[in-house]
């Protein structure tokens, strides 16, 4: 495949190819990973597409000096990404941490797979969902996407380096097995169709001492390396300037606080729901591919008078609370829709159960998405 | 009455006041040395950027140098550099990290970016012990000597980091002791103008910690002890391995031009653009 940065047109195209091809859209400069099932082709990709438009994929010796490549490319003002499945995020996890405290823009695929452990590679099981927000220790933030489709690993790709760059901060492309190995059609629009968004650094010439590159809830400009701005940067506690303090615990406050509200403060910009449940007494909530099983579910109830709606998480982190809450209000019961045990049910619950009555299905067998004539007899079984 | 300012002062943060390293480290004559180098080299800091792990060494350049300083996570500042080398292959990049750092926890990275041959200096504080956390053995704590986490002594063999990166292929190795402050200055020199990957093991004291646990005394005395034990590369090269056992062989190890991993990546995109179009 030889082109420039978008290869505008309609394929037949794998999701994890897709994604690929959103991060050269998006104008990915740098990528560094190391190989794993099922996440492996978005590397191959890289490595044969960055190098046609003067980029570099690095494979590393491991997942934790991925992370760190990228990150550090990223400070030097590239566009990065690092793709990968479970393991390999269980590895990155700690310099997750770091580029979340330094506030870092780059992307992060998780193309989960079967798990815990080893657990089994091909399988496409959304297992990391509350990894991806709780996985690296200490309290923050992060941004993740769930894609269903490989269209959508195509945009929520892009979707993702823009937030990453306007946010400052790492994001996830939650996807899985399913997803990342799905062929279907993809279209990659024309490259004006594709907005691009780039952080903020400091004017050109401001003095050094007076740059806050850090902890500004509105996203301070990022004193990126090589234009004089003499960034000192610690993923330590430091104050607006980035100056390291490890003694006065009204630092660390502020420091643990201006993270995490760079990010909740900008909620309703980042958070994305599909909702459908307009007049439904049960409504599927659901994310990733599971949303395609729930959104044929309930076509089919609708279809022999069911009162049933859906409402699909695209954005898992941030948690939307207040779209689950406004649901619950409008409907009576809920149905938790997850390809696990249960990972984001007790957070939905927590925001449905006022108002709603809320039950869990998982499907048949873990890693086998559900049969859509299975989430009926749920249905009927709970239809008030 | 003017001030009497240190020469070296410009290169420091103007609000950084006071340094962490306790008395006698060997921190400050590495500091030096690396200043010096750049300063006789007719390089200012802007020419390079500077990234540290965890640990006593990680502070040298952070927050004093005055210039991009990249503070990272233990065991991966090599990883974090390379990234960096990629995004601005025109600035110098210079790691700071200790014998934990970059040889245990950090030691994939050491090897794999030696074998890489990517134009970074790497400059090894090797203290033999774990200072920051209390005096806790290292992979380079000779055997048989009692520590925090090794009460009944050590059962462990240490590593020679500098074979270790020789081995992996690096361009320039070097080892000094603190003892050699003006020969370390020249190897930072010649390590800082490599086209490859370049370290440089300094021996180097920590009277507080390892000084107390092997009762090898002051800064000054393990100094002196450094200054005795030391024995040059030529020297060293007469003896058999059993009379430079407890000797430290002191010179530039490896001096090579061989590839060098970013210069060669520009190559190949240049002709991978040039077959696309």
């Amino acid at each position: 495949m030889k082109g420039g940065r978008v290869l505008t047109g309609r394929y037949f195209m794998m999701g994890n190819t897709a994604c690929a091809e959103g991060a050269m859209a998006a104008g990915c400069e740098f990528a560094a990973g190391y190989p794993i099932t099922p996440a492996t082709e978005i590397a191959n990709r890289l490595a044969e597409r960055l190098p046609q438009v003067g980029g570099v994929f690095l494979q590393m010796e491991d997942e934790i000096s991925s992370i760190a490549a990228i990150i550090g490319a990223s400070w030097t003002g590239k566009k990065v990404m690092t793709a990968t499945s479970g393991p390999g995020i269980s590895l990155m996890l700690e310099n997750i941490g770091f580029a979340i405290g330094v506030e870092t823009p780059c992307v992060i695929v998780n193309v989960q797979r079967g798990a815990p452990t080893t657990g089994m590679p091909t399988a496409g099981v959304p297992g990391d969902m509350v990894q991806a927000k709780r996985g690296s220790h200490g309290d923050y933030e992060i941004i993740a996407l769930c894609p269903a489709a490989p269209q959508e690993m195509f945009e929520y790709t892009v979707l993702a380096f823009n937030f990453a760059e306007k946010y400052r901060t790492p994001v996830f492309v939650l996807s899985d097995a399913f997803v990342g190995h799905m062929r279907e059609e993809v279209v990659i629009p024309d490259p004006e169709a594709i907005p691009i968004i780039h952080r903020q650094i400091p004017r050109r010439g401001t003095d050094p001492q007076k740059i806050k590159g850090f902890l500004d809830e509105e996203v301070a400009p990022m004193p990126i390396f090589g234009k004089g701005f003499k960034a000192h940067v610690t993923s330590s506690c430091h104050d607006e300037y980035g100056r390291r303090n490890l003694s006065d615990l009204a630092a660390l406050d502020n420091f643990v606080r201006k993270l995490s509200n760079k990010i909740l403060k900008h909620r309703k910009d980042i958070v994305m729901v599909e909702q459908d449940y307009e007049g439904a007494d049960v409504v599927l909530v659901s994310y990733g591919a599971v949303s395609r099983a729930a959104k044929m579910a309930a076509a089919e109830a609708r279809a022999q008078g069911l009162p049933v709606g859906t409402l699909r998480l695209i954005t898992p982190w941030p948690f939307p609370g207040e779209e689950i809450a406004e649901m619950a209000q409008k409907t009576k019961k809920v149905i938790v829709l997850e390809n696990n045990l249960g990972q984001l049910y007790p957070y939905i619950k927590a925001e449905a159960a006022r108002d709603s009555e809320v039950f869990f299905l998982p499907p048949r067998v873990i890693g086998e998405i559900h049969d859509p004539e299975s989430i009926l007899t749920k249905v009927r079984e709970v239809l008030p | 009455m003017s001030e009497i300012v240190h020469p070296l002062h410009r290169f420091l943060r103007p609000n950084v006041t006071s340094t962490t390293n306790c008395p006698g480290c060997g921190n400050g004559i590495a500091a030096q040395a690396i200043l010096r180098a750049i300063d006789e080299l007719g390089m200012t800091l802007d020419d390079f950027v500077f990234v540290t792990g965890i640990g006593c060494s990680a502070w040298i350049p952070s927050p004093f140098f005055n210039v991009d300083v990249l503070h990272t996570t233990h065991g991966r500042p090599i990883a974090f550099a390379l990234g960096i080398k990629m995004g601005l292959p025109h600035k110098k990049v210079m790691v700071t990290s200790g014998d934990g750092d970059l040889g245990a926890i950090g030691g994939n990275h050491l090897i794999h970016n030696a074998r890489r041959n990517v134009e970074m200096t790497v400059i090894c504080l090797n203290n033999g012990i774990y200072g920051m956390t209390g005096g806790q053995a290292a992979p380079t704590t000779p055997l048989g000597l009692k520590t925090a986490t090794t009460p009944y002594g050590t059962f462990e063999n240490p590593f020679d980091l500098s074979a270790l990166v020789i081995a992996a292929g690096a361009s320039f190795v070097a080892r000094w002791t603190t003892h050699h402050a003006r020969q370390l200055t020249a190897s930072i020199k010649k390590a800082i103008q490599k086209k490859g990957f370049s370290f440089i093991e300094v021996i180097t004291q920590c009277p507080v910690q390892f000084g107390r646990k092997t009762g090898s005394g002051s800064a000054g005395q393990m100094m002196e002890e450094y200054k005795e034990r030391s024995i040059s590369t030529k020297e060293a090269a007469k003896l058999s391995k059993e009379e430079i056992r407890d000797r430290i062989v002191v010179g530039e190890l490896v001096d090579k031009e061989i590839p060098e991993m970013v210069e060669e990546i520009r190559k190949m995109n240049k002709r991978v653009m040039g077959e696309k179009s």
